[in-house]
């Protein structure tokens, strides 16, 4: 099916289960310990062998030598997989670094060696004796000393640089005007649960449970690297315990336990060690980004200008931090440049919401300091320039843009015109109290996205699509699309994803997933009702699918029963056509946050957090708060306390595990609400839906950091705002 | 692979003597922080002795109206002690500041007077690190050194001891007892139990090869009002980036240590002269001869405002 044309009625309107909030299907499974993950697959593998993974020691340069004398012979010891005896790898298309170095190391922790054993215990003690000399290379790791070295770099969806009218100019000449810079730090995904593979070979077959969110990419990624046919690979992915980005690709897991397998001659399982996944996967990269803009006393924006720096790799992408800007606010004079530099840290690759992320961090600070400036209240300074089309080429519209109506809600339902717009007013016993806002914003992007359907003779459909549930709850909002469609109860439904066997859908990420893989799902039932009313000799679209029945005049036909013995099967595939270029299609929201700071040690503490959403039709509003709730978390993390902290002489994350990394835990977030603007989009998709699990995330960091302004008067441009960077500034303790 | 052997001791004398016998001894007892450096090698005994069961867990009155911690009670029965909560209160509430529900659940009294520096550095064995192999050098020094100790430390180490209850013991003024190989006992003043780096930083206690930690016994309550304040990046579970623990009596006078700040629980006892002068007063003392590296700088002036803070509490 080709969605082209923009959305009209169809079975999903009902609503009969769709937009219901179900609880999530694999729930149970997952709260019982039912549900496999990739290292725990013994329900396939008795007695897997395991493979402990040795990372390098220095940043750059080269393996001289390595010496596996004693490795080999430690007790259990099954084979030792090494870039030298693993024989011709190439190299993916979607890694930048190499998954098993050496003899050149490209940055620390890169993999260099696989140590297979009978246990885990004695793996790791083997890998121990691994006796590696290195040459080392110096290497650049300081993106702040580097920064003009960059180099343009094209963003996704765009060129390097962007410019409309004359920036310049209007910037020169604009009465008010803003110039800073804000920097944002390396994140780390740090989801719950680690890379982890399971490999096994049968013949030239390879076979891989793991865990990874885009099934169709990963499974060619690593037949190329293998040298393999594609069909000879297949990876199974049902359960993942967290991924935002760090799963998207193969990493050395996957790729060492098939070597690791093919070496040992039987299964191996591999997962890497909390404190090796910092430095050897993928993080999201720290930017440098300098925003202008210059507006009339009245608050107009008439230049608006977003430069932004990162550095990745050699021929890794740049974070594209100015994305959102190029969309977000009016101006008639714009540009945008983005600059790459080249580091010797671990590869920078995508997390959650990139680009959008980190530079709506920086921009929607830039946006309430210029409110300031004009003395304007910082909503109504976003009014002002809100747009209803694309502002680089006003002949394309929005296909639906509230953010306007998102604002004024969460304005209202926060009590926002009770802000002191005078900073460093408020305090409630030790804290001085601020609140803050930002828009939220990010794009909505579709993907290709297949399924199949069977339907058998007791009237239950299975659905099966290589899709992901990276704890997002495509489960669930797949078996309503199908149980809507099909007019089944959600217990008539069993859904099958994560398994290359299955027809290719969207995967998870980019924020797409939801509404392409439903939009899948709802293309193979369109054939399945079609295929059911054949048989029935039925019109199919006069048929009426619910209860259980299909009925068309006056004859009902239980669906069991239009099954028959053999069971119908549909598959197809939701192609997306250019309503995506024609309409600009995005979401929206508003970020409402109250922060305490403690006036004498300037910690400072979330004490109310409000997402206002308009992300098209909310398939399952409890899944869907979820996304959003986890998305404010992590936003909060970014804001206040994650870093990764680069070592600048040795070249890597120093604080590489979860006591160093700091994430929020339980005390550092409050009550968290979430609204959902009851809308649909038609131009997105028949499921009229939009992607919501990162825009929950776009704004809440700039939020945090203009509540900390509002409540101590000091502005902090440089993330993660801590404690230090407010101290000195704040009055002293009486 | 790396084995150890493992028995489970009788009597304390039993294993010290058994700590002293084998080579690579070390005993045993919540294990959450040994466990962990045993996974990653830092630490290597060839020997563990388990000390859980040698009846050490009791909480007793001395006969001079103090406490005698026995050194296997749990981080959370001591926490939850009535008398503790009563006499002891900056204790109770250092303790609760620490770590996790979980990690108190097993973590002993001892065990967190032992427990070693979370410094990453020591924790990568790939890095220099003169604790974890003396000799190699300091990678702090220099390096990420946000956590990390503005006083007493060395040109060999900067790292900070990482407990909170140690910090309230200090202020306490505990003592910390001890059985030696030979069988006799010894006190040691939890002032002298813990060292300064200088150019030994992987010897961190006075204790003697084998020396077993029997209890801490806390002095007879005296009384003020006893607060514990941590400060640090994420509301629970991270470490201290500066705490304070103060016993403060009506006029005014009374006791300060500081932890986050050093290798050990930080108390200079002639600045507590000047804790009627206020927090710039004693702070000016307490680090007269502070060397912050250009990353944790911020601890001196955060000292002083939150003992600024500690100080108006106690007033009101």
């Amino acid at each position: 099916m080709k969605f082209e044309t923009p959305a009209t009625t169809n079975p999903i309107d009902q609503l009969k289960i769709i937009g219901k909030p179900a609880d999530r299907i694999d729930g149970p499974f997952k709260t019982t310990g039912t549900a496999p993950y990739a290292y725990e697959r013994h329900d396939n593998i008795a007695n897997p062998a395991c493979g402990y993974v040795v990372g390098s020691a220095i940043a750059k340069g080269r393996i001289a030598s390595m010496d596996l004398t004693a490795a080999k012979t430690a007790s259990g010891v099954l084979a030792i997989v090494t870039a030298d005896n693993a024989g011709k790898l190439a190299k993916g298309n979607l890694n930048f670094a190499t998954l098993l170095g050496g003899p050149e190391i490209e940055h620390y922790h890169q993999a260099i060696a696989l140590v297979v054993a009978e246990t885990f215990e004695q793996a790791r003690a083997a890998a121990q004796l691994v006796r590696v000399d290195y040459v080392r290379t110096d290497g650049v790791y300081d993106l702040a000393a580097v920064k003009d070295s960059g180099k343009p770099a094209r963003i996704t969806g765009g060129p390097a640089d962007t410019a409309v009218g004359d920036f310049a100019g209007a910037f020169a000449a604009a009465p008010v005007q803003l110039d800073a810079t804000y920097t944002t730090p390396d994140h780390a995904h740090a989801m719950m649960e680690p890379h982890a593979s399971m490999a096994a070979w049968d013949g030239d077959k390879l076979i891989v449970w793991t865990s990874n969110q885009m099934i169709d990419w990963s499974v060619g990624e690593l037949a190329k690297t293998l040298g393999m046919p594609k069909d000879k690979v297949r990876l199974i992915s049902p359960f993942i315990g967290g991924g935002f980005g760090g799963k998207l690709f193969v990493r050395a897991d996957a790729l060492l336990a098939a070597l690791g397998a093919r070496a040992a001659g039987r299964p191996v399982k591999v997962a890497l060690t909390r404190p090796m996944m910092f430095n050897n996967t993928v993080h999201r990269p720290a930017t440098i980004q300098r925003i202008r803009i210059g507006a009339t006393r009245d608050g107009k924006i008439t230049a608006i200008g977003h430069e932004g720096w990162s550095g990745n790799l050699p021929g890794g992408k740049p974070e594209a931090a100015v994305q959102a800007t190029r969309l977000l606010y009016a101006g008639a004079n714009r540009m945008t440049a983005t600059r790459l530099a080249v580091l010797d840290l671990p590869e920078g690759n995508a997390m959650r919401a990139p680009g959008e992320a980190p530079g709506m961090m920086a921009l929607e600070i830039a946006m309430d300091e210029m409110a300031e400036k004009l003395g304007l209240d910082p909503i109504e300074f976003r009014i002002l320039n809100d747009t209803q089309v694309d502002p680089e080429k006003p002949e394309r519209a929005y296909s639906h843009r509230p953010l306007i109506a998102c604002m004024g809600l969460g304005a209202n339902r926060f009590d926002w015109s009770k802000r002191n717009p005078q900073p460093g007013q408020v305090r409630a016993g030790r804290w001085l109290v601020g609140i803050g806002m930002a828009a939220a914003f990010r794009n909505n992007p579709v993907m290709k996205s297949a399924a199949r359907v069977r339907l058998d003779n007791r009237g239950v459909v299975v659905v099966e699509t290589d899709m992901t549930d990276i704890g997002t709850g495509t489960y669930t909002i797949i078996a309503q699309t199908a149980a809507e469609m099909m007019g089944l109860p959600l217990d008539k439904i069993i859904v099958r994803l994560g398994d290359s066997a299955f027809p290719v859908s969207a995967g998870s990420g980019g924020q797409w997933g939801a509404n392409s893989s439903t939009s899948g799902v709802y293309a193979a039932c369109v054939k399945l009702r079609e295929a059911v009313a054949q048989k029935l000799g039925f019109n199919s679209t006069e048929a009426d699918f619910a209860d259980g029945q299909v009925r068309s005049g006056n004859r009902s036909v239980p669906l069991a029963q239009a099954a028959g013995e053999s069971g119908i099967v549909a598959e197809d595939v939701m192609e997306f056509g250019d309503l995506g270029k024609k309409y600009q299609q995005s979401t929206f929201g508003a970020h409402f946050v109250e922060v305490g700071v403690d006036a004498a040690t300037a910690e400072i503490r979330v004490r109310r957090m409000l997402a206002v959403c308009a992300a098209g039709r909310i398939l399952n509003p409890k899944s869907a708060r979820s996304q959003v709730i986890g998305a404010m978390t992590m936003g909060a993390g970014a804001a206040l306390m994650e870093e990764l902290a680069v070592d600048k002489r040795a070249g890597f994350f120093v604080n590489h595990d979860l006591a160093g990394y700091e994430v929020p835990v339980h005390a550092d977030i409050p009550h968290q609400d979430v609204i959902f603007l009851d809308e649909t989009d038609p131009m997105s998709s028949p499921m009229k839906a939009k992607g919501v699990g990162e825009l929950g995330i776009c704004g809440v960091g700039a939020a945090i950091a203009n509540a900390i302004y509002n409540a101590t008067g000091v502005r902090v441009r440089d993330y993660p705002i801590t404690l230090d960077k407010l101290l000195a500034r704040l009055p002293e303790v009486a | 692979m790396r084995s150890f052997t493992y028995e489970r001791a009788n009597s304390p004398a039993e294993a010290a003597a058994a700590a002293a016998r084998q080579q690579g001894a070390k005993f045993i007892a919540g294990g959450t922080n040994l466990l962990d450096l045993m996974k990653l090698e830092i630490e290597t005994p060839a020997h563990l002795i388990d000390v859980n069961r040698l009846g050490l867990d009791k909480i007793e009155p001395t006969a001079d109206g103090g406490l005698r911690v026995g050194a296997l009670v749990r981080n959370t029965d001591l926490a939850a002690d009535e008398r503790v909560r009563r006499d002891y209160g900056v204790l109770s509430r250092a303790l609760l500041a620490g770590a996790s529900g979980q990690l108190r659940n097993k973590a002993t009294t001892a065990g967190n007077l032992l427990q070693r520096t979370r410094c990453p550095y020591f924790y990568d064995t790939n890095q220099p690190c003169n604790k974890r192999q003396p000799g190699s050098g300091c990678s702090a020094i220099g390096g990420l050194s946000r956590q990390h100790a503005v006083i007493g430390a060395s040109e060999a180490c900067i790292a900070t001891h990482p407990s909170d209850m140690a910090v309230a013991m200090r202020a306490l003024d505990a003592t910390v007892e001890t059985i030696r190989p030979d069988g006799a006992a010894r006190s040691i003043p939890i002032a002298d139990f813990h060292r300064l780096p200088g150019n030994t930083p992987e010897v961190e206690t006075s204790l003697a090869p084998g020396e077993l930690i029997t209890a801490v016994t806390l002095p007879k309550p005296v009384g003020g009002k006893q607060i514990y304040r941590k400060v640090r990046d994420r509301a629970s579970y991270a470490f201290a980036l500066v705490a304070v623990a103060a016993i403060v009596q009506r006029d005014g006078s009374g006791r300060v240590a500081l932890g986050g700040v050093a290798h050990k629980p930080w108390r200079v006892e002639a600045a507590e002269a000047e804790l009627p002068r206020g927090a710039k007063a004693v702070t000016a003392k307490l680090f007269a001869d502070a060397k912050p590296t250009h990353e944790n700088a911020f601890k001196l002036l955060l000292a002083e405002r939150t003992l600024g803070a500690v100080l108006a509490e106690a007033r009101g």
